[in-house]
């Protein structure tokens, strides 16, 4: 559909960009087995971009160039569109992919053009002294696993010793990334914690289900995506497994997996690292300035939905690390380098956000030299079957620093090893 | 029983239930191999295309709307009515003959006495184009499809199996999916439809008359676009009723067009020039694979083994016996 007329404009918009334009690629996949995860990402992306230039001419002025390149989360087909669009002056990229970034993050530090993983990606790249050129504020997926496990510890009265809790993962590199926080966790919390890979697409787990019954686990960890998440529900409820004993990663907390299940997944619940909902100013001037003028690619009621919000809020960095660079550097017309800059020095606290219409759409974070992976702060959220949206139910969780953090200089040392990275270390204070 | 043993028959159950479902869409495969020679890479496509035009033309789906929109300028999306399903199947059926004419003859016609590897390649292209021009015409999003068959647990399976454990222990009852009961029950129909077609209808003798020898069968007098046309077209349908199983259960998403990976073992498994191997191994690799991954695979294996199982199956079929189950022989002379 929009795919075609995405790569149609596309090959417009790259034949030709405009140099004095800031220049944004978005690298979708509209099409393909994750599309409907990709769409309204993109959506929510590019409606929030579309915003800014019809609202403030662009960013400090300068308008905003969007391309968007679609790869259909075929990792080659990522890397080759990087590899297309780099070269024009590309300032940021979010691939949503985990597989792009791990391809990426070697390029972009030669190339020396930002990306941004949000949520996802390698939890590594979090250590700033070795990728200064990668982000995954504001929460990565290690974050995300402790904070699940801080909930069901909670849960089951301050004690996981002795529980079985089960790693229903997506078996990819995303889907595997969070086992080495599980496996320190149940080290500490005396659990025991039971492996399910499920193969990608993941859309007949009808051998699993038995096992996952069998094995009967206290609790089981969903990090699935795209068909997977819907099916792995539809199991539990088929082998009679509770689903409110089931919790998943912000990645398997889409609505469209979960409406088409009506109440059967009623107390699901999900980590998330933003608030949920359409009640954001943001988003009156997101409905008058391009759905009411037709410049929209989302549809009306995408907003409020996790995947667009989480596009909009990607968008939102992004902009404002431009903004920050061009005060900076005293230029409108900014370069990769100098937006490298400007994420770095971003703080977003309560006022920042509500001045950009998102009031409380995530904890305060301030970005350093060292930490590239924001506040980490996670809470949890439950899917009311009856409203058919989620509502949060527990504060953040600050991350848990004194396992993290060694658990990143470790990884972060071995991948720049692996990858022949050098750390460039940072301006000591 | 003890628990373990009803566990494996439920496995043992939905597996074969899956792999009815893997032989609906190799059924597409050797039918237009059967008839044409061509493997026909474009059948999972074919799927994720029947099924995204029933829900398309169910849900009043205004057919390439944001294309109509963006040239236009219009906000066209939906008729503003709902289909009948049966209606709609009839609707889709007929753009599945549409489709099947169209890929004669434009493709297929022109590409007549060429290698068979260039007709592959030709279905590589048409399955790619196909994936686009679905999405363009219906949208990518992740659709629900409904045509009113029944789904969830069957009860009286459940309550009747529930009694089969041994006293003292608990056992819910085995879960077998009404909608894998009803796709077991159509593919068995659609087989027999298929069959009796194939052996007992003039078009169904001239069929095989094409598919023994196409220069023979052209010498009585036979069209073979006609033939190709309708084999196309049957295949468009097996692919329709493949598509509303498997969108029934997960959704009409592009997972959907993968299924065809599936349909690969099926038909090294059971040959590809016979519909009962088709059948068959599509219940051999449905089981095989569920059972593997149940007993072996994730106990024992670290899980995920149902993917590579499925080819490790066929391998070992096809060491024995190149041509499959069910497989014409080959034999050249020199």
């Amino acid at each position: 559909m929009r795919a075609t007329i995405a790569a149609i404009a596309v090959c417009a918009a790259t034949a030709t960009p405009a140099m004095a334009d800031l220049t944004m690629v978005s690298l979708t996949y509209r099409t393909g087995p994750y599309a409907a995860g990709g769409i309204p990402f993109s959506d929510g992306y590019a409606d929030y971009f579309t915003m800014l230039n019809e609202r403030d001419g662009g960013i400090g002025g300068v308008p905003i160039e969007l391309l968007e390149c679609e790869f259909g989360y075929a990792t080659d087909r990522g890397v080759a569109c990087y590899e297309e669009t780099v070269t024009q002056g590309a300032l940021v990229y979010q691939p949503l992919s985990t597989g792009v970034t791990v391809e990426l993050i070697r390029r972009v530090q030669e190339d020396e053009v930002v990306l941004h993983t949000m949520g996802y990606g390698l939890t590594a790249a979090s250590d700033g002294a070795t990728y200064p050129y990668v982000f995954n504020f504001p929460a990565h997926y290690w974050d995300g696993a402790v904070a699940q496990i801080a909930y069901l510890k909670e849960l089951y009265g301050g004690s996981l010793e002795g529980k079985r809790i089960m790693h229903m993962h997506h078996n990819s590199g995303y889907g595997r990334e969070p086992i080495p926080t599980l496996e320190a966790l149940a080290e500490i919390e005396g659990f025991e914690l039971i492996m399910m890979p499920v193969d990608h697409p993941g859309e007949d787990q009808s051998a699993i289900w038995p096992v996952v019954a069998e094995e009967s686990p206290d609790h089981i960890l969903l990090w699935g995506w795209g068909v997977m998440n819907r099916v792995a529900l539809e199991g539990a409820v088929e082998v009679g497994y509770p689903v409110d004993q089931m919790m998943g990663i912000w990645w398997s907390a889409a609505e469209s997996d979960l409406k088409p299940l009506g109440d059967a997944v009623e107390g699901y619940r999900s980590v998330t690292f933003h608030a949920v909902g359409d009640n954001f100013a943001i988003f009156n001037d997101l409905n008058n300035l391009v759905y009411q003028r037709d410049l929209a690619r989302g549809r009306m009621n995408n907003i409020g939905e996790a995947l667009y919000n989480r596009g909009v809020a990607a968008a939102i960095y992004a902009a404002e690390a431009i903004r920050i660079a061009q005060e900076i550097h005293g230029v409108g017309d900014v370069t990769p380098p100098m937006v490298r800059d400007g994420y770095e020095q971003l703080t977003l606290d309560d006022a920042a956000f509500e001045a950009l219409g998102m009031e409380g759409f995530t904890p305060p974070m301030q970005i350093t030299c060292e930490d590239h992976g924001g506040g980490g702060m996670v809470a949890v959220a439950e899917w009311n079957s009856q409203q058919r949206r989620w509502v949060q139910i527990t504060d953040y969780y600050p991350p848990d620093d004194a396992l993290i953090e060694p658990q990143i200089r470790e990884a972060s040392a071995a991948f720049a090893l692996a990858n022949e990275i050098t750390a460039t270390g940072c301006p000591s204070n | 029983m003890p628990i373990w043993l009803l566990n494996t028959l439920e496995v043992s159950i939905n597996g074969l239930m899956t792999g009815v479902l893997y032989s609906l869409v190799a059924l597409g495969f050797v039918l237009i191999f059967k008839s044409s020679g061509v493997f026909n890479y474009a059948q999972g496509v074919m799927a994720l295309f029947a099924a995204q035009s029933l829900v398309g033309i169910q849900t009043g789906q205004v057919p390439f709307a944001h294309l109509i929109n963006a040239i236009t300028g219009l906000h066209v999306s939906r008729f503003g009515f709902d289909v009948p399903s049966i209606l709609a199947i009839i609707l889709t059926t007929l753009v599945m003959v549409v489709f099947a004419w169209v890929v004669v003859r434009v493709i297929m016609v022109r590409l007549v006495n060429q290698e068979p590897i260039i007709l592959f390649m030709a279905t590589i292209g048409l399955a790619y184009f196909m994936e686009g021009f679905g999405d363009l015409m219906w949208g990518a999003e992740l659709k629900s499809l409904d045509v009113g068959l029944p789904s969830g647990g069957s009860f009286w399976i459940e309550d009747v199996t529930a009694q089969w454990a041994r006293e003292g222990e608990t056992y819910w009852g085995m879960y077998v999916d009404t909608l894998d009961i009803w796709a077991t029950v159509i593919a068995v129909f659609l087989v027999a439809g298929l069959t009796i077609f194939a052996q007992y209808t003039k078009a169904g003798t001239a069929m095989r008359a094409v598919a023994d020898d196409h220069q023979a069968a052209l010498s009585v007098g036979i069209s073979l676009n006609r033939i190709w046309i309708m084999v196309w077209s049957i295949a468009g349908f097996v692919a329709l009723v493949a598509g509303i199983m498997w969108g029934a259960k997960s959704g009409v998403q592009f997972s959907l067009s993968l299924i065809a990976l599936k349909a690969l073992p099926v038909l090294m498994l059971g040959g590809f020039t016979s519909i009962p191997g088709a059948i068959v191994g599509g219940l051999i690799i449905g089981m095989g694979e569920k059972l593997f991954e149940f007993a072996i695979g994730a106990p024992f294996l670290g899980g995920a083994t149902e993917n590579w199982f499925a080819y490790v199956l066929a391998l070992l079929f096809l060491v024995f016996r190149p041509q499959g189950l069910f497989g014409d022989k080959i034999i050249e002379r020199v």
